[in-house]
């Protein structure tokens, strides 16, 4: 396999990772608004991601700097297209990881609840948004002959985009929901299962839609076709039997159900992609492929030899850590 | 103003401001490991009082860690949204450090931290200890790569232009990880850092010990163990003060003379030096224009710069006239000179604001000698101005070596302005300049406000991690809920050590 398609695995890995991790504390993130009820279990939630979210967030950084190192172009382009929605990100990203810090940190009632608003803004607005950048490259951009953007507002926010942000996170908010099942004790769980169980149906049928619109809209007949259709029912399949593993009372198996969902959605993208990083609407010779965005066979090598060590050496100790706090907390813990 | 000017703003604004987090965080990462270390190496009840500091600076880190992390989001987003052409122009060398401090460095920061900040109690104490020294070797590294990619737009190697599309790819990794200005600019840049957190020590501590001495009526509770504590940070924190400021010092003279070989523009800029002269002067103060007219009046040490610049006192140094005329006939025409009144302004000011730092250091160390403790106004004072001396030199500094490149965004091969991003409008910039400089500035007065809030009271209570820290976590190891899934045990709910 060539160098820079290695680096288009390694940077879908790196999507699907953020996507995956940062998902659920994005979706528990969600859940601080309205399932849980009163500053405890608000604390509970908090807390069961607190020793982790910052880790998963770094995957995004990775993905990003992957990205400028692998595919400058790709980089480039698409960062300076998505101008209006990245600036709405950090903005959000911004406020979300002041939030878990300072909220603590004040004495009022009026303090926290300001705060508690920042973490569900926070939290609204990348998982949503983060979806409908990820399927504005499955759908492509309109790119002038120089791979700058020339288009609009509305070439960013199609049907099929703003579908893709609605799946991120709405699959995010389930993701989530099972995060808490198996991370907390006493009542919280039991509504988690609840909620979890209800927030099932309509989480298979975004990625059951989005799923077709992707094989039948932006996948490239052939081979290309044929694996995100695979990715796609993959997708589907593992948010169902993560409704039946929820609704039996196991809760580790459906959140591993939507871990997996989450990562065959984002192979299903990246897949659909291939061998193109972001194509023009406009022309198809204008677009950016794995070819003409990539950079040269030194710096890919250089990069390979850091990644070969470090990326599994990051895995090892990100899964330490889960596993260091694996315990399940509930109100009575909050001291 | 041009989308050039606007993306130029936004850059200086958010980065000037990133970077009052980020020494502060590099230094304090440390000294509260070292002070952890302390407690952990100590017996109690001595070491009750490290325990007591780290706790105390440990939740300022954090506070300042918190902030420092999420604004350096904007500047990896930055370089594709306002500066998508010099992305791809540089994107094959200038992309690798920028991963290699991801995957290597920010992975280690945010992982590990998350374990400090939620192991307290949870986690065996050494382990816990751990975490915290990893944490501190990862914003070392960190900063390692990120001027790595910096150190190449000030002097570019490992590289060569690719004649089909006129674009920068890297030759050889060694060199742009070895560059001469990297290898000089990293300890520069550590020894600045570490006057930071220094002096945030150092300063809080006299604040404590200050109004303890003032108003003993109002001393907590615990305050004769609390001054003997803020005693020991004190000194702490002043000789990390003197020893970054020593080591700013050479490395900055060192620096000099590696900028002059490479950047000598910037370095007579620096001095608003047009004609070339053998002996150089270096003029502590100009009050005039800085235009190369006859200024109104100059304090000046003769010979000086020839030997800050070359090491000799006698040599020649170049100047703005001559440097443009070589750089027009390399480069064509152009403007090649930086704005000198920034360049020659910020340089002072960074000299003297951590000059100044180092001295009121100095004079914390001699008020406070064996067992004094002052009790004037200026005391006060000096505690106030200590921290801000040092984040000064550092956006000086910042400011200097940016502002002194220019026009050049990579030295010699791309111009500023050919940097910027092609397809992005004004209004967009200008919104999110907007939107940045007003979150920005409610960051910092959240970040001094709430760093205010939480240095003021005494140290805190720690008995809890105290009796976890004896235990040597052996029985605490899983934490309190740690056997939250054992339903026996008669401890699993009780409440943890520590929760956000």
């Amino acid at each position: 396999m060539e160098l820079a398609t290695v680096w288009f695995v390694l940077v879908a890995v790196l999507w699907i990772g953020y996507l995956a991790l940062e998902g659920f504390d994005f979706g528990v993130g969600l859940l601080t608004r309205r399932f849980a009820r009163g500053d405890t279990e608000r604390r509970v939630l908090i807390n069961i991601i607190g020793p982790v979210w910052d880790g998963n967030e770094v995957w995004v950084i990775t993905a990003v700097g992957a990205t400028f190192a692998a595919f400058p172009e790709w980089y480039a382009t698409a960062w300076s297209a998505y101008y209006l929605p990245l600036v709405l990100i950090l903005l959000a990203l911004i406020g979300r990881g002041l939030a878990f810090e300072y909220r603590a940190k004040g004495d009022t009632e009026r303090w926290r609840r300001r705060w508690d608003l920042v973490i569900f803004a926070g939290s609204l607005v990348p998982a949503f948004s983060w979806g409908v950048l990820l399927a504005g490259f499955a759908q492509g951009l309109p790119l002038d002959a120089n791979h700058d953007f020339a288009g609009a507002g509305n070439d960013i926010l199609t049907p099929y985009t703003l579908l893709g942000g609605v799946l991120t996170l709405t699959v995010s908010l389930l993701h989530g929901t099972h995060y808490v099942a198996v991370k907390t004790v006493g009542d919280i769980r039991t509504r988690a299962r609840r909620l979890a169980g209800r927030l099932a149906l309509p989480a298979a049928a975004v990625v059951a839609v989005f799923g077709g619109w992707t094989v039948l809209g932006y996948a490239d007949a052939g081979a290309s076709r044929w694996v995100t259709g695979v990715c796609a029912a993959a997708a589907v399949v593992a948010v169902a039997a993560g409704a039946v593993a929820n609704a039996r009372g196991r809760e580790g198996r459906a959140f591993a159900a939507t871990f997996t969902g989450v990562v065959a959605f984002g192979a299903m993208l990246f897949a659909s992609l291939y061998p193109d990083v972001l194509p023009s609407t406009l022309s198809a010779a204008d677009g950016l492929t794995v070819d003409n965005a990539s950079s040269s066979d030194y710096t890919l090598t250089v990069m390979t030899w850091v990644a070969v060590p470090f990326v599994p050496a990051v895995l090892a100790y990100q899964s330490w850590v889960y596993w260091t706090f694996r315990h399940r907390l509930g109100v009575q813990h909050i001291p | 103003m041009d989308v050039l000017e606007l993306a130029r703003w936004q850059f200086g604004i958010t980065t000037v401001v990133h970077f009052f987090f980020v020494p502060f965080t590099i230094s304090m990462a440390f000294l509260v490991a070292i002070m952890q270390t302390i407690w952990m190496r100590a017996t109690p009840p001595r070491s009750t009082r490290w325990l007591r500091l780290t706790r105390f600076f440990g939740k300022l880190l954090l506070i300042n860690l918190a902030v420092g992390v999420v604004t350096g989001l904007v500047q990896e987003f930055q370089f594709g949204m306002n500066w998508s052409d010099f992305s791809r122009f540089v994107g094959d060398v200038f992309g690798a450090p920028l991963a290699m401090e991801a995957l290597l460095a920010f992975y280690l920061e945010s992982v590990f931290v998350g374990v400090w900040i939620f192991g307290w109690g949870r986690i065996p104490p050494k382990v816990h200890l751990a975490t915290i020294w990893v944490t501190a070797v990862g914003t070392l590294l960190s900063a390692y790569f990120i001027l790595a990619a910096n150190s190449f737009m000030q002097n570019p190697v490992g590289y060569e232009i690719d004649e089909a599309t006129g674009r920068a790819e890297m030759t050889d990794i060694w060199a742009i990880l070895t560059n001469k200005v990297l290898l000089i600019t990293f300890p520069h840049t550590i020894f600045a850092a570490l006057m930071v957190g220094g002096a945030v020590v150092g300063a809080v501590s006299m604040w404590h010990l200050v109004r303890g001495a003032r108003q003993p009526e109002l001393a907590e509770p615990d305050a004769s163990s609390d001054a003997g504590a803020f005693r020991t940070s004190l000194r702490i924190g002043a000789v990390a003060v003197l020893i970054g400021g020593v080591g700013v010092a050479v490395t900055g003279d060192t620096q000099g003379k590696v900028m002059t070989e490479v950047q000598p523009m910037k370095m007579a800029a620096a001095e608003a030096l047009y004609e070339s002269q053998q002996p150089a002067p270096f003029s502590l103060l100009t009050i005039g224009t800085l235009d190369g007219r006859e200024p109104v009046y100059q304090l000046e040490v003769p010979q000086l710069l020839s030997f800050l610049a070359t090491g000799s006192f006698d040599a020649e140094v170049e100047g703005i006239n001559d440097l443009q005329e070589q750089y027009t006939e390399q480069y064509g025409d152009g403007e090649y000179a930086p704005n000198i009144p920034v360049t020659y302004w910020t340089f002072r000011m960074m000299i003297t604001a951590g000059g100044l730092a180092a001295a009121v250091a100095l004079w914390l160390l001699w008020s406070t000698r064996r067992g004094r403790a002052p009790t004037s106004r200026w005391a006060l004072w000096a505690a106030a101005a200590l921290p801000v001396l040092p984040l000064a030199a550092n956006a000086f500094g910042w400011i200097f070596t940016e502002m002194g490149r220019q026009p050049w965004l990579v030295f010699g091969l791309l111009r500023t302005g050919a940097g910027v991003s092609p397809g992005v409008g004004a209004g967009t910039v200008a919104a999110s300049l907007a939107a940045f400089t007003v979150l920005y500035a409610g960051l910092c007065w959240l970040w001094v406000w709430l760093l205010l809030k939480h240095a003021r009271p005494g140290l805190p209570d720690v008995s809890a991690e105290a009796r976890w820290g004896e235990r040597g976590g052996s029985d605490d190891a899983s934490g309190g809920a740690g056997r939250a899934d054992d339903a026996d045990d008669a401890d699993a709910d009780r409440p943890l050590t520590f929760a956000y």
